[in-house]
């Protein structure tokens, strides 16, 4: 366990968890197969989620976009789209599952905290400690142009507005102490007023003052994870985060990964195995490894099809690119925009659009690559892609464990809904073999099955009902 | 006029399930530990017991969060009402699920979105109970001043056409999944929004696609909208209450008629009479429960609260069910009041066929003989996504 030692006293349990993350959008999801079921009907999300959890998943994650991706300026038709509201889908699961945590992806730019929070506890008391919340920020007019507030939040403050509303939600759910409610009938009083603190936020963009509703989980409080990836967003994660949904599953990048993950924990006052990681992955997998690379061949082939390819050049061209041939090379006229618009699912922020063709041209035609082939190579994350036999795979998962370069990975399923059942019944067994994967859920909560500490509970007094104003968004 | 004299067998039962019952003491007489009110297993058999006596629909209070830091006799501790909504879907099968969701501190765009899901974990059982709040403490907590009433009633009316007009942007048939030409969508039934209002706008389109049932039905307290809100037909069904049982007939018929005056003929909202109830129980006079509660919190309510036995409660709801589509039922105390409900009062209006079957699988605009509307978008035969210059005339 020294060559890749990570330091930091950081000790890797040398297990690996498993989540599945529901993307419910987007092109990583098959819909052309005849076995694509409905992204929206609740047996497909009964089916993943209970099959995850007969694999003894921790976790089942939903995704969120507040705005309908968009193409050309109209709604974009060619990837999965739609999907249900993740907290109302997740408190449905919770009556059909018993085990695996529950996690919703939410964002801090335009909710509110004390609504937010309550949601979050309610799920988390409907679930028995289950919950779990993936903290995402956002800060374009597009999405705002949905919201009360429109688009009223600056890009450098989207993190600093992020971790005033987590500590907030936080303060909401320390406010009650514990055995506050009366544990029968026949007492004097339903609660004890005094151990019930107020809530209370000022800053520049909201305010809060709260009496918070609802009592600690079994798990204390949600769980909270983060997938930021800029140096900002790291930092913040290795402050407030129990699990980084990390962008880094290759080996390398993962290590790496985790070295600056722990060094910023140690920074932030947080011990070296404090927070977890768990790289967004996608496996692709079958008996043999001809047949799990003809599997990929295939699965790829429907993700990005013909007409995904031109439309995802088109959002950089800004213009219709319809006469190209998908199977022949990038289009040799220009973008007609100087640079690309508001990020709308693309993710490529204002990149300079003619640059950015010039770069893409000379890498297609140096590698040799149609429209296809290239745009393929663009979107699917190929380090995100264990393929291959099941025992090959399980072997290269087994260094991940022994060095803890991750704690784990969150599986985009390609197929809905049966796309972890290969998953389940062929690679778990075999990881199980190998020693790094549970035999059975090591609790009832979210917290116990990953292996996290229970909060600690801020000192009365405190952290109590202190009132933040101004300072961090001077 | 009422429908209800031309639908005989058409009488709906709601029950609100909200907390331990409708009276702040209401814990002190529960079967369970207090903490009990705050988690799945007591949630599931109270919605288990009311879908198996029979009622067409439970309805999820989500009322107001202590004023002055005060905490109440019943402690105020909830769970969000519409998750509460969801988390018993997939154990039902028959009774509608209506939680009571804010307009005036909430986001609209979220309340659209949360209802429609509840629409899909229900399999289009869900509904919403409006409500447009004026507490004080519910504005701090979202750093907002209070709303006084024609706010309230503004925000309401706003926020219910933004769900409707969100509900309404994918058409029924948006999905198509053509594999010949690679398209998922066909972005022609997708539709912007476009609501604009004295306080805020909301662009739309939504981000899950209609509901199974299409618009929800809308359930709204009577005085809440204005009248050209309902004539406009903002609310699917009006509840109605009166300060005592025996006014409630009167004030339905008052109702009646003026949504009669006000709305084109064929599209009043149905009405639903609300009442309090307290039932002889457990061996106990209404009235002698009654007086134990009332002894350790005074139970403030707007409603008409009927306070006898099973055989007198059955007799007022089949007056009751001649005038209104439906009553929604407010127990005193659930565990004591849903019991005797089940076993002498739903039995006894069955047999009088003066009830609607509770259908397995039917959606709640089933129930309440709502047709399921097509998409407004796709009736006006319009698309209404804007497109940028270069593809005019596409």
């Amino acid at each position: 366990m020294t060559e890749a030692n990570i330091d930091g006293g950081f000790r890797p349990s040398g297990q690996l968890q498993l989540g599945v993350f529901f993307q419910g959008v987007n092109s990583g999801t098959v819909w052309k197969a005849p076995e694509s079921g409905s992204q929206t009907d609740f047996e497909s999300f009964r089916r993943i989620a209970q099959t995850a959890e007969r694999g003894l998943f921790a976790a089942f994650f939903l995704g969120e976009g507040l705005r309908l991706r968009e193409h050309l300026g109209r709604p974009h038709a060619l990837d999965v789209a739609g999907r249900p509201d993740a907290q109302t889908m997740l408190a449905a699961l919770a009556s059909v599952t018993s085990h695996i945590g529950l996690v919703a992806t939410q964002n801090t730019t335009y909710n509110d905290p004390a609504d937010l929070a309550h949601r979050l506890s309610t799920l988390d008391l409907l679930s028995g400690g289950r919950a779990a919340w993936n903290v995402v920020t956002t800060d374009n007019a597009w999405t705002g142009a949905n919201f009360r507030r429109g688009g009223y939040l600056d890009h450098a403050d989207r993190y600093i507005h992020a971790e005033a509303f987590v500590e907030t939600a936080k303060r909401i759910w320390d406010a009650w102490d514990d055995g506050v409610i009366a544990a029968s009938p026949s007492e004097e009083a339903w609660a004890k007023p005094a151990s019930i603190r107020r809530a209370r936020h000022e800053g520049q963009h909201y305010s809060v003052d709260y009496l918070p509703r609802l009592p600690r989980s079994a798990q204390y409080r949600p769980v909270l994870f983060q997938a930021g990836d800029s140096p900002d967003g790291r930092d913040f994660a290795a402050r407030q985060a129990d699990v980084i949904f990390s962008a880094h599953p290759k080996f390398d990048d993962a290590l790496e990964f985790r070295r600056d993950i722990v060094a910023r924990s140690l920074k932030a006052g947080r011990g070296a195995n404090d927070v977890k990681i768990m790289p967004a992955s996608e496996f692709i997998l079958a008996a043999t490894p001809q047949e799990a690379r003809e599997k990929k061949a295939w699965v790829r082939s429907l993700q990005i099809g013909p007409q995904q390819a031109i439309a995802y050049l088109e959002q950089f061209w800004g213009r219709e690119l319809q006469d190209y041939d998908p199977d022949g090379p990038l289009p040799e006229i220009d973008p007609v925009v100087e640079e690309t618009s508001e990020t709308r699912g693309s993710g490529f922020h204002g990149a300079k659009a003619r640059q950015l063709a010039d770069q893409w041209r000379a890498e297609a035609n140096e590698k040799g690559l149609s429209i296809r082939q290239f745009v393929s190579s663009k979107t699917s994350r190929g380090d995100a892609t264990f393929n291959g036999s099941y025992t090959e795979v399980a072997d290269r998962l087994v260094e991940y464990a022994r060095t803890g370069a991750v704690d784990g990975f969150n599986i985009s399923p390609w197929l809905i809904p049966t796309g972890l059942d290969d998953i389940v019944n062929h690679l778990v067994p075999e990881l199980q073999e190998r020693g790094i994967y549970p035999t059975e859920y090591a609790g009832t909560t979210l917290r116990e099955n990953l292996g996290l500490a229970t909060p600690l509970r801020p000192a009365a007094g405190v952290a109590d009902n202190g009132v933040a104003v101004g300072g961090r968004h001077a | 006029m009422s429908g209800t004299e031309q639908r005989p067998g058409r009488g709906l039962l709601l029950i609100e399930l909200d907390g331990d019952g409708g009276h702040p003491a209401a814990w002190r007489k529960s079967r369970t530990a207090p903490v009990a009110v705050l988690g799945p297993a007591r949630l599931r058999d109270t919605v288990l017991a009311a879908e198996s006596a029979g009622f067409h629909a439970a309805t999820f209070g989500d009322g107001a969060v202590p004023e002055n830091g005060a905490v109440p006799e019943n402690g105020a501790a909830r769970l969000n009402a519409l998750q509460r909504a969801a988390f018993v879907a997939p154990l039902t099968r028959s009774i509608a699920l209506v939680p009571e969701v804010d307009t005036v501190y909430t986001e609209p765009f979220h309340v659209s979105t949360q209802l429609a899901s509840l629409d899909y974990v229900s399999r289009g059982r869900a509904g919403w109970l409006v409500r447009a709040s004026g507490s004080g403490a519910e504005a701090a907590a979202v750093g907002r001043e209070p709303a006084g009433s024609a706010r309230r009633t503004r925000e309401a009316a706003a926020s219910i056409e933004v769900g409707r007009r969100l509900w309404d942007t994918w058409e029924d048939d948006a999905v198509i999944k053509d594999v010949a030409t690679g398209r998922y969508l066909d972005v022609d039934r997708l539709h912007y929004a476009d609501f604009e209002g004295p306080d805020y706008s909301v662009k739309g389109p939504s981000i899950i696609p209609r509901p199974l049932q299409g618009p929800l039905p809308v359930l709204v307290p009577a005085g809440l909208l204005p009248p050209e809100a309902l004539a406009g037909g903002a609310a699917d069904a009006v509840l109605v209450s009166a300060p005592t049982p025996d006014l409630l007939a009167a004030e339905l018929r008052d109702t009646a008629a003026s949504l009669a005056r006000a709305n084109p003929p064929g599209t009043q909202p149905a009405l639903i009479a609300e009442l309090d109830i307290v039932l002889d129980a457990r061996g106990q006079s209404a009235a002698s429960r009654l007086a134990e509660l009332d002894a350790r919190a005074f139970w403030e309510s707007p409603r008409a609260r009927f306070v006898g036995t099973a055989a007198e409660l059955t007799e007022l709801l089949a007056g009751l069910l001649t005038e209104a589509a439906g009553v929604r039922l407010h127990p005193a105390v659930v565990d004591a009041d849903l019991e005797e409900l089940a076993q002498l009062v739903l039995p006894e209006l069955r047999r009088r066929r003066l009830l609607a079957p509770a259908t397995p699988d039917a959606t709640f605009r089933e129930l309440l003989g709502l047709p399921r509307p097509v998409s407004r978008y796709a009736a006006a035969g319009t698309a209404v996504v804007h497109f940028p210059a270069s593809r005019a005339g596409n």
